[in-house]
């Protein structure tokens, strides 16, 4: 089977949790012997893993250039070959020399989310077109709102079902404020989808209610980790007999409910010094925070460490004995299954999608601070607790693999087009 | 002649509350006023009252034919009398009927027996006094808090007296043996153990209303037939549950009152009769020693501890709970001996449970295993401050343990030389009658009380006190007795175990 798929990150290049859930996916179907998946990415850097096809879509013509092949073989980057600049040529499907192309007849993209995301969007639903047109497949999937216009392009295009995947809606990112221009792609998409997969029954949910879609064409296909490789295993867990820390990482905006954490650790402060509190990342809410924490006055005890990338991520995670995640509306949420491998206990809030796979965890309601701080000081002061939650979170994290994710995808693939042609 | 041994266990937890860590050292209050009264009056209006009154007419019916055991757990007994105080009344009926043996088990329905001997030897005493006070009647079998046993605790319950003891009949200890025989503890061969027939017991208290079952509907001549049907030399059939079974666990519309009434006739017609425990232990013959060397119960699969002490959580609240046994059971604080039995039920340990899916667990107000550890671990800190202000925590429990059989020791002195002295004043009043006598004898009077023995509230601190106080007498002339009496409320005000030997000298000088 050939799936095409539409992605907007992926490793090396990791903007947020889109190029991880990307990676897992992908390499989880790669495992089965008759998958081949085509990935089209808008700008890829040229270091990502070749167990799959990558197309740069910045690399795809749209407009027609007499170029010998050689001249095409020294531009091109490695991962593609002048033969597929040649197929994709022969597939211009509309004059698009309008547009802005460089000399090979490409159009440059950004990456990442420029400020101009919605035009870029736009292109790379044009590249679709002739990608679609150009390459044989069976089913097209396409991951996060931003390529959903190329999976429903590529859809017209060939006839071929589409699956889209939802790793968070508009909805979640806006606490309920929802970008009408947003929605209107969202929906667009899913109106479209043969088969909709959401990271979560709370993001089916959401899709169902608020994006009005039949529930039988809404999944939910839950993510999952990779094992950590044995560099990251083998960073030290640093002795906190003495004092303990509570950790919050990621984006520090509305959507993660790093207020909640800010008033917890007040509350625990209140009653115990031994415990420092870290609040890693960085996002529009970090100043906010800053001046909240002085507020409190605990700025003695709470920490601003900034944006980690790579190993540091894991080092903060060793370094922790808890891990906190008050997200207000978590699609997923693949961190605190990350903190679970590196062996320190998670307190999740129960808007939060992972909780539903996750027993192995403190959950509680983001706006329940008393909770929250009862929770972490739990940890903090009970051995056993920490014990329990470290030893088995790990085993049922352990359990968690792409792999399977992979398998669940592959039964609905063949749901789907055995539905479609139905 | 086959006979059957119907015992049915009554038990209902003090329910905590959400209790928060800011709540340490602010608030002692530990319980759920709204839980407790809901919950113990939903189970009196749907099980107990029902069932009771069920077995009350069954007694009645049947004259002395049929027969019934039932035990109580303190902690349950006084939820009855707070909330429910019309189930005791029919216990009342029902025990004038003359059918009905009280057992006994540990007041608090907690694990003491498995942690500390002389808790568990002290709360089982607490409620045998408490049974022969309500009914009248001295129990003489014992049942610990869910059937556990294993021989050491045999032994303890042996040592307390009892002459018989239930468990379960669980496959692992039993191998090929059957539980219709009665067996005696391995290590005291005059305590008799009843066996649970799980097979039984469990076709009415779990699946008597379960229509996917094969033998749904179970009719009681059906069930009697079984019975009958048993090997000839099979003779003890023992038939246990809680009594929550009727009506809770299978609901009253499933016409189980119905059965159980019908069940002495049917056993008749096969000359099948009813025992009550202490009958059988008294005298029935034992067939042979039965070895249990790990703990035993009647919960779950596994019929072992696993689903109180299986995680390293319930593990860590368990040996933090009986860190402070002893220096509980010497205080005389009455509040903290009342928490202790509240905090002791074995219930809050389930709650933690991570075991997968257990028959009927209700976790009550928590959400899940850490939840429940988290709130219990709070109180319990709470709980654990409090003792700790009485004895300072820096005396171990080793120090703290010689000093208190310092005071026990001094206590038995005193005693003796309260003798003595009461020997002497009569010499005293023979030689000079009329006289100081009066004064005299008030002194010992007073000493009575203080012996370590009956752990009487306030005996404890004023006993520290008391030994200096008294052997000074004993040594001077009885004629300065008076003034001493006064001076023990004195000396309680700083009940500092390390002093207690120091104050022996301060009185003396006086």
């Amino acid at each position: 089977m050939k799936v095409l798929m539409f992605g907007w990150e992926f490793p090396p290049k990791i903007y947020g949790g889109l190029a991880v859930a990307s990676y897992g996916i992908t390499k989880g179907l790669s495992l089965q012997n008759d998958m081949e998946t085509i990935f089209c990415l808008p700008k890829p850097c040229g270091e990502e893993e070749r167990f799959l096809k990558i197309v740069g879509m910045n690399q795809v013509p749209i407009v027609y250039r007499g170029h010998d092949y050689n001249y095409v073989k020294s531009r091109i980057p490695d991962y593609m070959t002048p033969e597929d600049y040649y197929n994709y040529r022969d597939h211009i499907y509309a004059d698009f020399s309008y547009m802005n192309v460089n000399d090979m007849g490409c159009m440059e993209f950004a990456g990442g989310y420029p400020g101009n995301l919605h035009d870029e969007i736009n292109n790379f639903s044009i590249i679709a077109g002739v990608v679609a047109r150009a390459e044989q497949f069976d089913i097209i999937h396409a991951h996060d709102w931003l390529t959903y216009p190329a999976g429903v392009h590529a859809k017209l295009v060939s006839g071929k079902p589409l699956c889209i995947h939802v790793h968070a809606t508009d909805f979640d990112r806006s606490r309920g404020k929802v970008n009408p221009t947003v929605y209107s792609i969202e929906k667009n998409g899913m109106d479209h989808a043969d088969c909709i997969m959401c990271v979560s029954e709370l993001t089916r949910r959401t899709v169902i209610n608020e994006y009005h879609q039949d529930p039988s064409k809404v999944f939910a296909m839950h993510n999952a980790v990779y094992p950590l490789s044995q560099d990251l295993q083998d960073l030290p867990r640093p002795d906190h007999s003495k004092e303990k820390v509570v950790t919050f990482l990621g984006r520090i905006t509305m959507q993660k409910g790093p207020e909640y954490f800010v008033e917890a650790a007040n509350m625990v402060l209140q009653r115990t010094r031994n415990i420092r509190f870290c609040m890693a990342g960085s996002g529009d809410m970090l100043d906010a925070m800053i001046n909240l924490v002085a507020e409190r006055g605990i700025a003695d005890r709470f920490h601003f460490p900034g944006f980690m990338r790579g190993k540091q991520v894991y080092e903060c995670y060793k370094d922790s004995d808890v891990f906190v995640m008050p997200s207000v509306s978590e699609p997923f949420g693949i961190a605190p299954l990350e903190a679970m491998q590196c062996g320190t206990p998670s307190i999740i809030s129960k808007q939060s999608g992972c909780g539903e796979i996750l027993t192995n965890v403190i959950k509680t309601d983001y706006w329940d601070i008393h909770a929250m701080a009862d929770a972490i000081y739990a940890i903090c002061t009970y051995p056993s607790l920490f014990k329990y939650l470290q030893e088995e979170g790990l085993k049922e994290v352990n359990e968690i693999t792409w792999e399977k994710v992979g398998q669940r995808i592959r039964r609905l693939y063949d749901q789907t087009i055995e539905k479609y042609y139905r | 002649m086959k006979t059957i041994c119907l015992y049915f266990e009554m038990h209902q937890i003090i329910h905590l509350k959400r209790y928060r860590f800011f709540d340490i050292g602010r608030d002692h209050y530990y319980y759920d006023d709204y839980e407790n009264e809901r919950s113990i009056t939903d189970i009196a209006d749907r099980s107990y009252i029902p069932a009771l009154n069920t077995l009350i007419d069954m007694a009645r019916e049947n004259g002395k034919f049929f027969k019934v055991a039932i035990s109580l757990s303190g902690v349950g007994l006084e939820q009855l009398e707070l909330h429910a105080p019309q189930v005791i009344d029919l216990l009342q009926e029902l025990n004038g009927t003359g059918c009905v043996e009280f057992l006994c088990e540990p007041y608090s329905h907690g694990l003491a027996a498995l942690a500390n001997e002389d808790c568990f030897r002290e709360e089982s005493m607490r409620m045998r006094d408490k049974i022969k006070e309500l009914f009248g009647q001295t129990p003489k079998v014992f049942r610990n808090s869910s059937l556990i046993y294993s021989d050491e605790i045999g032994a303890q319950v042996a040592a307390m007296g009892f002459k018989g003891m239930l468990t379960e009949g669980a496959k692992h200890i039993l191998g090929w043996k059957s539980p219709h025989f009665i067996y005696n503890c391995a290590l005291n061969p005059n305590l008799k153990l009843l066996l649970r027939d799980y097979k039984l017991s469990d076709d009415i208290s779990l699946r008597f209303n379960n229509s996917e079952w094969e033998e749904y509907p179970l009719f009681a001549d059906t069930y009697m037939n079984w019975i009958a049907q048993l090997p000839e030399e099979e003779q003890v059939i023992n038939i246990f549950m809680e009594l929550s079974a009727l009506g809770i666990f299978q609901p009253l519309s499933s016409n189980i009152l119905e059965f159980l009434r019908a069940l002495p006739a049917c056993a008749k017609e096969r000359g099948i009769t009813f025992s009550t425990p202490t009958e059988l232990c008294t005298k029935g013959k034992s067939v042979g020693a039965l070895e249990v060397p790990y703990n035993v119960s009647w919960v779950d699969e596994e019929r072992d501890t696993s689903c109180w002490l299986g995680n390293c959580m319930q593990r860590e609240a368990f040996n933090k709970l009986y860190s402070i046994a002893d220096r509980v059971r010497i205080c005389t604080d009455r509040r903290i001996k009342q928490d202790w039995d509240y905090l002791q039920a074995s219930n809050n340990f389930r709650f933690m449970t991570t075991k997968p899916a257990s028959v009927g667990l209700n976790r009550g107000i928590y959400d899940n295993p850490y939840d429940a550890f988290t709130n219990y671990m709070n109180i319990l800190g709470d709980f654990i401050n409090r003792v700790n202000t009485l004895y300072p925590a820096d005396i171990d429990n080793e120090e703290l343990n010689s000093l208190l059989t310092t005071i026990k020791n001094q206590g038995e002195e005193i005693e003796k030389k309260d003798k003595e002295i009461e020997k002497l004043q009569r010499q005293l009043e023979k030689l000079k009658p009329a006289e100081k006598a009066t004064p005299a004898k008030k002194a010992p009077a007073k000493a009575e009380p203080k012996p370590k023995a009956e752990p009487k509230p306030k005996a404890a601190p004023a006993a520290k006190a008391a030994p200096a106080e008294k052997k000074a007498p004993a040594k001077k002339a009885p004629a300065k007795a008076e003034p001493k009496p006064k001076a023990a409320p004195a000396a309680k005000a700083a009940p500092a175990e390390k002093k207690a030997p120091a104050k022996k000298a301060t009185p003396k000088k006086k």
